[in-house]
Formats: structure tokens, sequence, C-alpha cells
């Protein structure tokens, strides 16, 4: 082949439509077969993979003499051995007018994360039912699933025609309740279509069984579905900031991907959350210079004024920005097997940002199947609900109806690091009033200059008689005596005042913790020493308190006292009670206590006296040496758990 | 006016390539030579540009590369500003292990999978950057953009980490690293149109021409060396060209007249084969390349 035709195809290629779509449905209904199927006729298979099908089909094959098209698209050993598909596969093919890169998603329920990591990049889905079953529970997950992610156009593929005598009636019902399910959720556009996957009726060329049918074969409702999508919407411009470039003092660019635009030197920009305004002084696509810069491009970004702009920020047009905010009503898909706890931080990531987050509250979870909504206290895997989500500081975003990009977000765990939920923005809950924190005169160097002290939050942590309380008391005494202002918050007052509606489940817990450490870090705000005692069992929670302070500001201090020793001691006959299950969920008994890993001081009990540990405990927090009662974390115990 | 299919998949490729460099301590880009590292290359340029690349280029020298591999990653290194970390497997070269003795299989289980591990754990790399595609083969097909491994390199595919939208998690725990393939949703043809659109300089292997050659196993096999044994008249001058680079004993060649790239291309879309034929190490089960990369190989 010469070069101009080379040149042609480039063209071809370049100018062709593509259209990102999913397979979807019930195990069995022959996805994975109905995509071997077409990419078989499309002819988009090499001879070498063919002989390979063939030699597959007759060791795993379930087609007999057949070639079992589903072992095409099913890759993983395990999906093979079990028939089963596990896990979401891409596969590319084209036809003279468009391309298509098809995500065949799993359909048992324990893998929906999977088909939801194939269909939030889609713009159709392919909602595959057999025709002897009818609409079931995943077609209505999958469907649930699809509308919250933002597919509003569904080919609704009848298979397994053959098996019912390509009967009319039949296909008329299952669709007749499929429109009502479309419907209810609100996807916009159905194209049914009778087919038979295994067969090959009305997949590429229109069955002869199926003269009844007047519609398009499935690959000509992709195909007309792929020219459908024509310009992309040039919202106003937005551009998520990744990465700033800097190679030396003279130039100073942001990198990140634009979305929306054009975006033209010369144009005013602002930069979000700090609210700084500039114009583009200069514009680049890869290593070229450009006057101008498309919606979808990789770009850099120079701008005409020294503003502060990092990773995170987002750069907007400057007479229509996106929204900030740190509180936002959203709808959450849980994915992991360890259920979602309300008020437990996890890192959230939208955007180019990762900020701590957490559920505040869960409105109601949501039936998939009926679209009800339950009272919920917590999420398990697989559940939809809708959240208050907040985080901690505010981001710039836009409702994913209008903006994908800065619409979703997911959850990942602080401790296994695992994507654990997934959801998208539908409002905020509290806009940012201003843009720039109110700037006070009052602050706390100011409160802590005039008390003539450094504000500290020091938390006792440690089991129930541990001797919390009593090193606290006698170090809050020690303070007081040298002239201090302090506090002491604990447990049982807290609990009978601003904590009085909270129980002792793991939930109520973490809002406990939460809540003592707003009220320290106020009071840390104020300019006073704090000391907390509460046994805060758990790792995340005092890590999300940690977290509210500034560096070197929160000193957790653990009193190690072995288990046994608290329950010789029990002087509150609490370990008596819990051991004869008149308390449920009692620390270190009947629900577990994480022994702290970054803890500042290690208190041993049955070493030295509460004085000695209190006498030691007042040297940190003044910070005058204290070295002798700072103890490494090797020493500490064992987790202990019931 | 919208983006043609390459400028999408240029604009993505140097998105996922950003996220890298802003998520990760320790990044590499795995730097095979290859028309795929090569187009990573000319990505990874473009993404930094005009700073120069904060990504190293590494590469695994089994030691049987082509000798034009080795010229070509050197001299690109140089002209694109990029450090490059080049790694061999020095306990199986003082063992001796080679593809010829050994047979494909142990030689590229010690020289390159193995040797992979070294490298990666050696530098402590939390990101590695391949030039993999979910085109090439069954269990690509399933891998994430970000794919996570173990602190022994293991890929679990049946427990992938959710990957949605665009948004890639990073997190790790000291000593797990994540894979990245930017390249996940390019074809074998988009590969090719790209490097011809942009002019992308890729080894003249690619292209025919004529070299010694013997048949192997029904495998045309150049003798790039004198350490392939040869029988007496048995080198045979063949036009030919690679449609992959690895190591030259298991490296088929194709018999070609297309010297060019418009020629390659040209026979690329008459072709009733798939690339990975000319690799000898992947005519075992067709579970291989699953096992393999459950132990590390790329």
């Amino acid at each position: 082949m010469a070069a101009p035709s080379v040149q042609a195809y480039l063209h071809a290629h370049e100018t062709k439509p593509l259209l990102r779509f999913i397979t979807c449905g019930s195990v069995d209904d022959g996805k994975s077969t109905l995509i071997g199927r077409l990419l078989y006729d499309a002819k988009r298979l090499f001879d070498d993979q063919l002989a390979t099908l063939e030699a597959d089909s007759l060791r795993h094959g379930t087609q007999n003499e057949k070639l079992d098209f589903a072992l095409l698209v099913d890759g993983l050993a395990a999906e093979r051995e079990q028939g089963i598909t596990i896990d979401v596969a891409y596969r590319f093919f084209d036809t003279d007018s468009a391309k298509f890169i098809v995500a065949d998603c799993p359909g048992h329920e324990q893998y929906t994360r999977n088909m939801a990591t194939g269909a939030s990049t889609a713009r159709l889905a392919v909602v595959l039912i057999d025709a002897r079953k009818g609409v079931l529970t995943q077609t209505r997950r999958h469907s649930y699933i699809c509308s919250l992610l933002g597919i509003d156009h569904v080919v609704l593929a009848v298979n397994k025609m053959d098996l019912v005598d390509f009967d009319r009636s039949v296909f008329e019902r299952i669709v007749a309740d499929y429109l009502f399910l479309a419907d209810q959720l609100g996807i916009a556009r159905v194209t049914h279509i009778p087919m038979s996957g295994l067969d090959g009726d009305n997949v590429t060329e229109p069955s002869l069984n199926t003269p009844w049918y007047e519609g398009p074969t499935l690959l000509a409702a992709l195909e007309a579905a792929a020219a459908e999508q024509g310009e992309a919407p040039d919202g106003a411009f937005r551009l998520p900031v990744q990465w700033v470039c800097r190679p030396d003092q003279h130039f100073r660019g942001f990198a990140g991907p634009l979305l929306g635009g054009p975006l033209a030197v010369g144009d005013a920009v602002v930069a979000l959350p700090s609210g700084r305004r500039s114009t583009v002084a200069g514009l680049r696509v890869g290593t070229e210079p450009v006057e101008r810069a498309m919606a979808g491009q990789a770009v850099v970004v120079a701008l005409n004024d020294e503003i502060d702009v990092s990773r995170g920020d987002v750069l907007a047009a400057a007479n229509d920005p996106p929204e900030v905010s740190d509180q936002f009503g959203v709808h959450l898909l849980w994915m992991d097997a360890e259920p979602l706890k309300v008020g437990r931080n996890y890192w959230v990531q939208t955007g180019t940002n990762r900020v701590g987050g957490r559920v505040s509250e869960i409105k109601h979870q949501i039936d998939v199947n009926t679209q009800d909504h339950l009272a919920a206290r917590e999420l398990s895997l697989n559940a939809v609900a809708r959240v208050d989500l907040e985080l901690d500081r505010d981001v710039p975003f836009e409702p994913y109806a209008r903006n994908r990009d800065l619409g979703s977000f997911v959850l990942i765990d602080r401790q296994t690091n695992a994507t654990v939920g997934a959801g998208v923005i539908d409002f905020a809950l509290r806009r940012a009033q201003n843009v720039h924190w109110q700037a006070v005169d009052v602050n706390q160097a100011v409160r802590a200059r005039q008390k003539g002290q450094v504000p500290k939050c020091v938390w006792l942590t440690g089991l129930s008689g541990s001797g919390k309380s009593t090193i606290a008391n006698l170090a809050e005494k020690k303070l007081l005596a040298m002239g201090h202002h302090t506090y002491l918050l604990d447990g049982d007052n807290v609990r009978h005042g601003l904590n009085r509606d909270l129980g002792f489940t793991e939930t109520d817990r973490i809002e406990n913790i939460r809540r003592v450490g707003e009220v320290a870090r106020l009071m840390t705000d104020a300019g006073l020493i704090v000391l907390v005692s509460f046994i805060a069992p758990y790792r995340s929670e005092r890590r999300m308190v940690r977290e509210r302070f500034a560096d070197g500001e929160f000193i957790e201090v653990f009193v190690d006292t072995p288990l046994a020793v608290c329950e010789e001691r029990d002087v509150k006959g609490l370990y008596a009670k819990a051991r004869a299950g008149e308390i449920p969920n009692f620390t270190g008994i009947s629900a577990p206590y994480e022994v702290p890993e970054q803890a500042e001081m290690v208190l041993k009990t049955v070493e030295a006296s509460a004085e000695e540990l209190a006498e030691a405990l007042v040297s940190v927090i003044l910070g005058d040496g204290g070295e002798g009662g700072i103890r490494t974390l090797d020493e500490a115990t064992n987790p202990i758990l019931p | 006016m919208n983006l043609s299919h390459l400028d999408r998949l240029e604009a993505e490729a140097i998105h996922i390539i950003r996220e890298v460099a802003a998520s990760f301590r320790n990044p590499i880009l795995l730097y095979s030579v290859g028309k795929d590292s090569s187009v990573l290359l000319h990505l990874l340029v473009k993404a930094f540009y005009p700073a120069p690349p904060p990504i190293p280029l590494m590469h695994v020298d089994t030691g049987w590369k082509f000798r034009e591999m080795i010229e070509f990653r050197d001299r690109r290194a140089v002209e694109t500003g990029c450090r490059l970390i080049a790694w061999t497997n020095e306990e199986g070269r003082a063992q001796g292990i080679n593809p010829i003795d050994h047979g494909a299989t142990v030689h590229t289980d010690i020289m390159k999978t193995q040797a992979l591990k070294q490298a990666l754990s050696h530098h402590q790399v939390d990101a590695a950057i391949g030039g993999a595609r979910r085109d090439e083969e069954k269990s690509r097909a399933k891998e994430r953009v970000f794919s996570f491994r173990t602190d022994r390199h293991r890929w679990d595919p049946k427990n992938q980490r959710p990957e949605l939208w665009n948004l890639y998690n990073a997190r790790i725990h000291t000593a797990e690293s994540v894979r990245v393939f930017p390249l996940s949703n390019w074809t074998e043809l988009d590969i090719w149109l790209y490097i011809y659109r942009e002019q992308i300089e890729v080894p003249s292997l690619y292209l025919a021409a004529e070299r010694p050659t013997v048949v192997r196993n029904g495998m045309i096999v150049m003798v790039d060396d004198e350490r392939l044994p040869v029988e007496p008249d048995e080198v045979t001058m063949r036009t030919v060209r690679f449609r992959t680079l690895g190591c030259y004993p298991l490296t088929g060649a194709v018999e070609s007249e297309a010297d060019t790239l418009e020629a390659v291309i040209g026979e690329m879309l008459l072709v009733t084969s798939s690339e990975r034929q000319g690799r000898a190490i992947d005519h075992d089960e067709a579970a291989s390349m699953e096992k393999k990369k459950m132990e590390g190989y790329f």
C-alpha cells in the first residue's frame, strides 16, 4: 500500500465516531457469547485466535461441537473453569462507520463493583435478558446502576429467542415489563431487539426467524448510537490541576485535562477554592505552544499573575466558575465486605483532590428492585444509598448530571487502601459563603500569648480502668499549680451532657469521638491545654481527631495497662458486669481495642506510680525534656482483642 | 470541533502519566525499546514539557536483546533527557542462563520476570508504567489502568480494586506497588497510526531488510550475533521484519517487503494473525499469560 492511502486510512480512522458501551444482565444470559459473536461476525478475529478458540471450545466448551464464543471473552482461568464472568473485560472492534469499546460486565451480584467499573466510562448499555426468564433481580440491579452512573440509553437485547420459538408475545411482554422499569429509573431511551447470540439472529444480520420484527439489528443500533454522539458539549472551561510544571524559575505552568472549553490565551480565569483571579498568559498542548486549546485535550496553562495554585485546585472560566463546598448530598454505592460506618473517616478522591471525609448521615438506602427507600444505620456490600458526605475542606465541584469529572468520587479505606465506595454528587448541602476564610484579628496565637502557654490537646487512650482519668486528674492539678489554663474532658462528664443522645454501638462511638474531638479542637483554639480521657478504641477515629489539629498540637498518650490488671482493679465493677453479659460491646471483653501505632507517649501503669507518670506527662506537655517518660512503641503490648 | 480518536487516546494517556508523577514517590517507566515503549516515551515527554520528564526509564536487559535495541535505548534516553536505569539479573548471568540451552520458559522466568522483580525491589519502585494494551491478550483485557501488586509483586485477578471514571486509587502500603498502563485503550493499529502521525522513531528492526536468518521450530530467527549455534550453510539471507521485539533467539520474524512505516501499516491492515504469535513465550496454555502476570511478568 502506498503512502497516500495510509494517509487516507489514518483520516478515516481518526474521524470515525467511538462508542463505549457495556453489556450486562443476569448470569447465563449469554453476554460473553453475544460479544464473541459480535467480534466473530464483525471479522475482528485473527486466524490464530480462531485456532485457539477451536481448540479451547473442544477442551472447555459448553456448546458441544460448535464454537463457544464465550471463551473468547472470559479471560481468567478461574472464569473459564467456572463458566462465569468475574471481572469486566474490554474488547475493541470497529466497522466501516464506527469504533467500539465494549466492556463485558459480570452478572453475579458479588461482582457488582466490577460492573460499576465498566459502566462508569460507558455511554450506552446493552442489557441482556433471557427470553425464558424475563426481567430478573439482576436486570433491575444493573439497570439501576446504569441510571445512577448516568447511562441514559439502553439497548434491551432479549436473548435466547430460539429457546422460545421466536414467540412474539414473549418478546412483547418482556419489553413492556422493561419499559415500565426504565420509566421508573428515568432511562430516557430504550431500543429493544429480539435475538439469539448463539446463532446470530439479529446480531449483525436481520433474522429470518423474526419476520414480525422491523427494528435494527444489534450492530445497526450500536452504529446509530455511535453516530449520534456528535459534538461534545462545550461547557465553560474547567481545568483540575494535576501537576505544577516548574522547569526553572522563569516558568510555572499548571498541567491538567481541559474539561469544557475552548480556552484561549488572554481568557480570564479563577482559581478555586482560593478565588484568586488571573488571565491565561500561555497554553501548550504537548510540546507545542498554541493560542487555543479544545475540550478534552491535556494542556499546560501559564498565568499572568503569580497566584498560589497547586494539585487539587481547579482553574475555571472567571465568569462561570463551578461551586465550592465541603458538604454534599450524594448517591453512594458501597463496594466493600466491611460495612460503611457513619462518621468513620475515609479518603475521598474527587477530581485531583484526595481529602479526608465521612458520611455524616444515611438519609435512606435504596432497594434496587423496587426503588423503595429503607432506613439504614450502615451500608453493606453492594448497597446503594442517598447519604450526606462531609469533607475536611472545601473542594470545587459540579453536580454529576452536569459534569461527570467534577461530580464523581470514590471512597478509599484509610487502613487497607481499598477502594470501598463510589458515588455521584447531587448537590451541595452548604455552599461556601466566602471563598476566603474570614480573617480574624484575635486568633489562637493571640489567645495563647495572653495565657503564656502553648495550646495542646492531650488524648489519653486505653482500656476502661487503665488509669487514664487518675493520671489526667493529677496532671491537670500540676499544670494548674504552675499557672496554666487547662480543661479536662472525661468520658463520663461528656456522656451525661453533650453526648447523652449516643449509645455504645460502633456508629455511636464514632460520633462520640468526633464530637469530643471537635470540642477539644475549639478549646485548643481558645488557647487552652486540653486533657482528654477517653477509651477511643479505634485507630481510625483517633487518627480522624489527630488530623483536625496542627502538627505537634495533638499528643496521643497510650495508658498501657494489661487487660488482666484492669479487670482485677475493676474500680467501677464494670468488668464483672461485662463478663456476666450485662454490658454489650464492652471494650476488651466483647469489643476490640486497637493499640496505638503512633502514640507520642506510652505510660505503663504497672511499672510506675500514677504520680510519677503524671509528672512525666506534664514534662512532655510543656515540652521541657521528659525524654524519660517517652517509651518506644516496641514496648507497647500486642493488640487487645476479645 | 471534536478531538480525533488519536487525540483522545493521547490526552487520556497523558492524564494517566501525570497522575503517576503526582501520586507516587518513586515511579519509573518500564522501557522495553519496542514500538509501544516508543509511544510511551513520546507521551512521557509531552506530558511534562517544558519540564524534563520526572520519571526515569527502566530497562530489564536479559543480555539477549537485539544489539540495535541497546544502541537505540541509550541514544533515545540521552535525546529525551530521561534518566535510564538498566538492570540485569547478575545471578542468572553468572549461572549462564540463556534461551538456547535453558529454553524460553526458564530464560524468561529468570532473566526477565525475576530480574524485573529484583529491579523494582532494589530501586523501591512504587509505580511502574508499562505499555500493555487490553487488546493484546485475554487476561490483559481484564486489567485495570492502575493495577495493584502485593509486596511480592503478585497480581490478584479475582480481587482487583474497583476503578471508576478516571479516578485512580494510588494509595499503597510500603513495598506494595502499582503497575500503570496508559495505553490500555489503544489497539495495535492505533499504536502504528500514532507513530505514523507523530513521526515517532522506532528501531529499524520493525522495517523489512535483508537479514541473516535461520528457522527454529517453524519460526524465522535472526542471527544477531555468534552465540546462536548454526549449522554450516544454514544461515540464509531473508527480507524480514519484526512485529514485536524481545530476546532475538525467541523473536520470530515475518517475511515482508515493507521497508517504510507506510508499507508496514499497509500490511497491518491486511494481516490475519495477532501480534503475539511471533513470541515463543506464548505458545503454552491459553492461561499462560495470566499465570505469568500473577507471578510478576509484565
